[in-house]
């Protein structure tokens, strides 16, 4: 029993040292994401999961969630949660709305001018910042459980949305307003026009696609360059290039299909930014180094020197402005702000952070992670959409899906 | 039968990398008061764990005899059906529940399998007129100050018809006159036959209340003592604690010792939620460049409490006094001030306040510099990990590589990594709270010689330690911390422990 045990062990521990400097837990969801993909390609009716409409489709639906999952795994790191972001984005979607579409009609908004649309957004976000400022007050120099001020955020924002709305809805959005959610770049193909492309063949899309492989191949190169300059520990060369010539694929993939339809969302270019920026914050800067240590150790952080409050503060300020982005995307998306736009999203949120490998005791998670995890979800109820799936199963099955991811992480983290 | 209630033979608990209890033999009377002393780390409370069955039978050698036969304790509830009942220095009761609640917690009084309220609330105040607590049984825990709390503690133990009662630093966190009540009833529940195991570190009490005292130090049993007679004094306990060999434990050093870089004046802090009551009170202390200087104390004295509230008054309220760095008064107000500062402060307790455990090494290390590693406004991670490289040899950390996480080193190599944290933030003055605290001897001695390297690269380091012969082996020179106040100073050329442990011991009034 024993020398099976000791046999057993070294062996795990062989295969361990041969892993290290490979993140099981992110390429393990990453391959999941693969492998969902493929499962639909096969199993739907004319392999609908991976026409280039329906790709485009998955992007555009999917978009607001991601951007509520970034904020959201930042506040989950630090080791608090936000309930109210679904609320926010909706109160958001009718502040914009009120600031560029029809201030003149809502009784109070008079003095108010229709603003520009992109003024409008801007004094939209900064709207839902000013909400998070709200909220960082309560959870940070106050000391209320985030859980307890964002459920009553929840309820809060959910109420102010109803009354900017006024019981109705407002829309139509300008047509620039409207592109952030439903637009896309070069949608005309003037570029492949010039370049005598086929007329469904978009041709900025292609440029793009390029430009982003080209993009992750010299940033992942000279990482590891890097990392092996310095003696930092690097993951076998095989697998580097299987995991990159995966992502290639799934990028080129993608890629096309967008070009086969109408080209690159400018959410989707939106969506890029802001996980390259976000990924940043959260690795390079004090603030996101921060972010970790307080959800690490909140006591460790403190003695320090870290300005935990501050910290909290921030992270609160920062949810509340991407909560507004994405309820801007939503109103832009369905041309209307609506009372019950963003309902349950934060279950979608925070569902995502933790199937992206986010722990519940806080200190671990990662932007990427997470934005595969809302892949992950986003995927699987497209396909099981296309399957003709009834609604009923897709939560049954969303709800095993968490479940059993995060049950994963804690199985693996108790081998340790 | 035999007289004695218990015979503990040959004890021996290791846990890794430690023998804490070396072939201990302990024998207990019917109807004594037996105390146990020994300095902080001497075994003293393994002891008792192993006694009331915290480590099941089987995770140590040798035999326990309780009334006469053979007992195999697998955890608490089998001690407590025998009759052997551990209270311990921090009181296991619910503040919100009331003092009958307490008393019969996990051990209600059922009747058609509800709790009988009625007869729960008569059983509470015979037991608690027993032990002579004025207090109805339905006052909440919260409201009753710690020597009543220590009092509900005994209620406890009687209702669970205790035979064998022990009782770890029963009068640490108490006042005189909640002390005098307390060792009154040890004695009264004596005449009851009530056998009772004490540990305590206030010598004058063991010495008045003791029958037999055994001595522990380092994992064995140096000696027991009988009391009766008043024959044996504190110095003589004093004598059989500190008394070891010496020799090679320390590595040797001479100091350059040149002016003085950190000076306290009129430090007084109060409790954080008590603010009346003063934890430090009215501290001068110095330190010089090239110097370590040792805060000896027995716990509860008020050590940490004055390195933290100096450490940007992370503990206490109504701080009051004045810091001066170099001669010039330093602003401690918060944590980033006091660094910046520079001053460092590195935990007793490494893995609640220390450490982010589930982080790597390299991210520790720069966790209270981080600034220090940025390159455009973003953090160099490539930097952090060759400073941390450098750490990992210099300071000898080991682990595979910096990337390796903090959790799953030994206790020796996080204590480099919090050294390293705080070497990094370029301090002044070290406070290092308890450094060689859960660590084995070998990298004992590594922590040592990085502490007089410190010293000699001219910073000024404060020890704290609950060991004696530590301080006296690396310090030059050793305040004596006691009831919050500075009782004594001594010199290298005047170390001696008796002299200490006598400072260190010396209460209000005395």
């Amino acid at each position: 029993m024993s020398m099976q045990n000791t046999k057993k062990e070294s062996f795990m521990d062989n295969l361990r040292s041969r892993l290290e400097g490979v993140n099981l837990r992110q390429n393990g969801i990453f391959l999941a994401l693969i492998g969902l993909i493929i499962f639909f390609a096969a199993t739907t009716p004319g392999a609908a999961s991976i026409t280039p409409d329906n790709v485009s489709n998955l992007v555009m639906q999917n978009g607001y969630i991601l951007v509520l999952a970034i904020g959201m795994v930042m506040v989950i790191i630090a080791g608090h949660i936000d309930l109210s972001v679904g609320s926010i984005a909706a109160f958001i979607g009718a502040v914009a709305g009120v600031f560029v579409v029809r201030p003149l009609e809502q009784d109070g908004w008079e003095w108010l001018p229709a603003l520009p649309w992109f003024v409008g957004i801007i004094a939209a976000i900064l709207v839902g910042a000013l909400v998070g400022v709200w909220q960082g007050f309560w959870v940070a120099y106050v000391g209320i459980p985030a859980f307890i001020v964002t459920l009553a955020g929840m309820l809060i924002f959910r109420g102010l949305a109803l009354m900017t709305l006024q019981n109705s809805n407002i829309g139509p959005f300008p047509d620039e307003f409207r592109a952030i959610g439903n637009g896309f770049f070069d949608k005309e193909n003037t570029l492949g026009a010039s370049l005598g492309f086929p007329v469904d063949l978009n041709a900025a899309a292609l440029v793009l696609t390029a430009v982003g492989i080209l993009a992750l191949w010299w940033r992942e190169i000279t990482t590891r360059r890097g990392r092996a300059k310095y003696g930092q520990a690097i993951e076998p060369w095989v697998w580097f290039l299987v995991k990159n010539t995966m992502l290639t694929l799934m990028i080129g993939g993608v890629g096309f299909q967008l070009a086969r339809a109408n080209g690159i969302p400018y959410l989707l270019i939106l969506m890029i930014f802001l996980i390259v920026i976000y990924s940043l914050i959260m690795n390079k800067t004090t603030f996101g180094r921060h972010i970790y240590a307080i959800g690490g150790n909140l006591n460790a952080a403190m003695l320090s020197g870290i300005n935990v409050r501050r910290v909290n503060f921030w992270l609160f300020v920062n949810m509340g402005a991407l909560a507004a982005l994405s309820g801007i995307l939503i109103a832009a998306r369905m041309n209307s702000a609506v009372p019950k736009a963003g309902d349950g999203f934060e279950l979608d949120a925070i569902s995502s952070v933790f199937i992206g490998g986010a722990a519940v005791q806080g200190g671990v998670g990662t932007v990427t992670g997470s934005m595969i995890g809302g892949m992950i979800q986003g995927v699987l109820g497209n396909g099981m959409n296309l399957n003709s799936v009834g609604i009923d199963s897709q939560m049954f099955i969303k709800g095993l899906v968490l479940l059993f991811a995060v049950a994963f992480d804690v199985w693996s983290k108790r081998r340790k | 039968m035999s007289n004695n209630i218990l015979e503990m033979r040959s004890i021996t608990k290791v846990f890794p990398g430690v023998r804490a209890l070396d072939d201990v033999s302990l024998t207990v009377e019917r109807g004594h008061i037996h105390a146990i002393c020994g300095e902080n780390g001497a075994g003293k409370s393994t002891l008792m764990k192993v006694l009331s069955g915290v480590y099941a039978h089987g995770t140590y050698e040798g035999d326990i005899f309780y009334e006469g036969e053979v007992v195999a304790f697998k955890n608490l509830r089998d001690s407590e059906a025998k009759g052997i009942v551990i209270i311990h220095q921090e009181l296991a009761l619910s503040p919100y529940l009331s003092i009958a609640e307490n008393i019969f917690l996990n051990n209600e009084i059922k009747r058609f399998g509800l709790i009988d309220w009625n007869k729960t609330g008569q059983e509470a105040q015979k037991l608690i007129a027993r032990v002579g607590l004025r207090e109805s049984p339905d006052t909440k825990i919260k409201e009753i100050g710690v020597g009543k709390q220590q009092l509900v503690e005994i209620a406890k133990a009687l209702s669970k018809r205790v035979k064998l009662l022990i009782l770890d630093e029963p009068t640490a966190a108490l006042n005189d006159e909640d002390s005098a009540h307390l060792l009154d009833l040890l004695r009264h529940l004596k005449g009851q036959g009530i056998t009772c195991i004490i540990i305590s570190h206030k010598l004058n009490e063991i010495a008045s209340i003791a029958d037999k005292t055994t001595i522990i130090r380092d994992g064995k049993v140096i000696e027991t003592l009988d009391m009766a007679g008043g024959k044996v004094d504190q110095e003589r306990i004093i004598k059989g604690m500190v008394g070891r060999e010496m020799e090679n434990r320390y590595p040797q050093h001479t100091a350059t010792i040149g002016e003085e870089i950190f000076r306290v004046e009129n430090w007084t802090a109060h409790h954080p939620e008590e603010t009346s009551r003063v934890v430090v009170d009215n501290v001068n202390i110095n330190v010089h460049r090239g110097e370590i200087v040792g805060l000896a104390g027995i716990m509860g004295a008020g050590r940490t409490e004055l390195a933290r509230s100096i450490f940007g008054h992370s503990w206490g309220s109504k701080i009051s006094g004045k810091v001066f760095i170099n001669g010039k008064e330093a602003k401690v107000s918060t944590i980033r001030d006091a660094i910046d500062s520079g001053i460092a402060y590195a935990t007793e307790d490494r893995k609640r306040y220390g450490l982010n455990l589930i982080d790597d090494i390299k991210r520790n290390i720069s966790m209270a510099s981080l600034k220090e590693f940025l390159k455009r406004g973003l953090v160099d991670d490539n930097r952090e990990f060759v400073v941390a490289s450098e750490y990992r040899e210099s300071m000898n950390i080991k682990a595979p590589s910096v990337n390796s996480v903090v959790g799953k080193l030994s206790g020796g190599n996080q204590q480099k990594v919090v050294l390293s944290q705080w070497i990094n933030t370029k301090p002044e003055i070290l406070i290092l709270d308890e450094p060689t605290r859960g660590i084995d001897v070998g990298a004992k001695y590594e922590i040592y010689t990085i502490i007089q390297n410190l010293a000699d690269s001219g910073k000024g380091v404060i020890v704290i330690s609950s060991e004696l012969p530590e301080l006296l082996g690396i310090c030059d020179r050793v305040y004596a911390i006691s009831e919050g106040r500075i009782t004594g100073e001594v010199e290298k050329k005047d170390f001696k422990p008796e002299l200490l442990m006598k400072y260190m011991t010396t209460e209000k009034g005395h």
